[in-house]
């Protein structure tokens, strides 16, 4: 906590004035825009693939599946460095499938993708374990479509899990270093997200500068928290009464 | 039809943005036999790297493991003002970005910190040292065991605590006799997180460490560092390494999930 408070005071060293100018600075927004975009974009697509993944290990079944379903955690357990550093590999200047992404805004999605990919299935899956597929046959023997299930029965149930993945995903997105370093290049104004941005600011000396943004990183964190705190406390509303 | 174009989409995404990466990393390893890996890997500054990251882990894992026990009791056993505050808390360094932690302890116990001063007249070394690498690496890898066990705690429940009491066992032995054996699964697991988490911290440790080479470079500083002296073959030799590291946790994680099932 301490730590906390520490940076809270030294973002306030250059007065309201400072602050503002630090997070005003145009290095800096761009940098904010990008590590929000980008954050939202794989927020999204986590949504998607993340319940797409859960769906198949929970209902499908396949050789090789409990293989599957332990490396889910894999980003969990790898260094983000070596995350970023194996993606270049593949998705680099000497990409073996000729795909070619380092130091684009691409680069970055790609690396917020690997870290975030566990939190939505880890979400999700446990709901969709207990989820009782009866309700589904019912309302697949009154005429509803596979579609109209999904949308009706599948989805309000498993929705507060999606939520609370993505904004899980969101949490880690915004504050992600290690594995964007390498394979983004952080070109100000292109790939610099916010965290590399903080780092740059110290590494110059701007000590109060880093502060000012890592304050607002802070802020959007604690929110995504509450938020996540929110979600479980409504979708746990009729368990509680 | 649709099963499988689901099944598809899943695992070719996992593929390709999970499994894909690694393999060609290990092929690159070795793709020149095993000769220039082992020359890598036994670089004295690589060997250094190693031994801190191992010294930071040995010193951060315990600490961690008796404060989030510790911290799963208290948010499970008792109730108290500000409880909601002190869970969201722990919970912080999952959601918080790594350099943040980093800047945070910086602009604590640097030269114009608020402890700075102090440390320096007592002569106590602190930032760009291994004090500092231990407290980021703590603070990055705090929540773990405390959000492992908590769920257990919550399960068993307190009823065969309290016949211990009632017997006349102190707070302490009902403690070591029938609180620990009944979560030592969840402590175990956690452990194991936690330790994954410290090895392969980057962010808070790049900011406090100074980055020296060979006296505050961990192993994952120093994959970096390989790299941007355009030693690719370095680089992958110790990314190698953590990754199979990593891979052995995965696979004791779920050797130890399912008997938590049970």
């Amino acid at each position: 906590m301490l730590p906390i408070a520490a940076l809270v005071s030294a973002s306030r060293q250059g007065g309201a004035h400072g602050f503002w100018q630090a997070i005003t600075e145009p290095e800096a927004i761009a940098a904010l825009k990008l590590t929000i975009g980008a954050s939202i974009v794989v927020a999204l697509l986590n949504a998607v693939l993340g319940t797409i993944t859960a769906w198949v290990l929970v209902r499908d079944d396949f050789w090789g599946k409990s293989a599957v379903n332990a490396i889910i955690d894999l980003p969990f357990a790898l260094p983000t460095i070596v995350a970023g550093l194996t993606l270049l590999a593949l998705y680099g200047t000497r990409s073996p499938v000729g795909i070619d992404v380092a130091y684009t805004r691409a680069a970055v999605v790609l690396a917020l993708l690997f870290v975030t990919l566990p939190f939505v299935v880890r979400t999700v899956q446990p709901v969709l374990e207990e989820l009782d597929t009866e309700m589904e046959a019912a309302a697949a023997s009154l005429g509803a479509s596979e579609f109209t299930i999904f949308r009706k029965i599948v989805l309000p149930n498993i929705l507060p899990g999606i939520l609370s993945g993505v904004a899980l995903a969101l949490a880690k997105a915004v504050g992600e270093f290690g594995s964007l370093v390498i394979i983004t290049g952080n070109l100000p104004f292109k790939t610099e997200v916010s965290s590399v941005y903080i780092f740059g600011r110290l590494e110059s000396g701007d000590s109060a500068g880093a502060a000012a943004i890592a304050v607002v990183l802070l802020v959007i964190s604690f929110a995504l928290l509450l938020s996540i705190g929110a979600i479980r406390h409504y979708a746990t509303r009729y368990d509680r009464a | 039809m649709r099963r499988y174009s689901l099944r598809g989409v899943a695992l070719v995404y996992l593929a390709s943005i999970l499994v894909g990466p690694l393999l060609i990393v290990f092929w690159r390893t070795f793709q020149h036999g095993v000769g220039p890996a082992w020359d890598a890997l036994s670089a004295p500054d690589t060997i250094h790297a190693f031994k801190l990251t191992l010294i930071i882990t040995a010193i951060a894992v315990p600490l961690n493991t008796a404060f989030g026990i510790l911290c799963a009791l208290t948010v499970v056993r008792r109730d108290f003002p500000g409880k909601g505050v002190l869970n969201a808390f722990v919970d912080l360094p999952l959601a918080l970005s790594p350099v943040v932690v980093g800047l945070a302890l910086f602009l604590l116990y640097g030269r114009a910190g608020w402890f700075g001063p102090w440390m320096t007249r007592h002569g106590i070394q602190f930032l760009f040292a291994l004090p500092a690498m231990v407290a980021a690496t703590i603070f990055v890898s705090l929540p773990f065991v405390a959000r492992e066990v908590v769920p257990t705690l919550r399960e068993i429940g307190d009823e065969q605590e309290q016949a211990a009491r009632t017997l006349g066992a102190g707070s302490w032995q009902t403690f070591w006799r029938i609180t620990l054996p009944s979560i030592r699964a969840a402590v175990m697991y956690g452990v194991i997180l936690t330790t994954a988490r410290c090895l392969g911290e980057y962010g808070a440790v790049a900011v406090v460490s100074g980055r020296i080479q060979g006296v505050t470079e961990t192993a994952t500083l120093r994959v970096q560092e390989r790299y941007e002296s355009f030693d690719l073959a370095g680089a992958y030799a110790i990314s190698m390494v953590l990754a199979l590291v990593a891979v052995l946790v995965l696979l004791t994680t779920n050797l130890l999930k399912p008997k938590e099932v049970a």
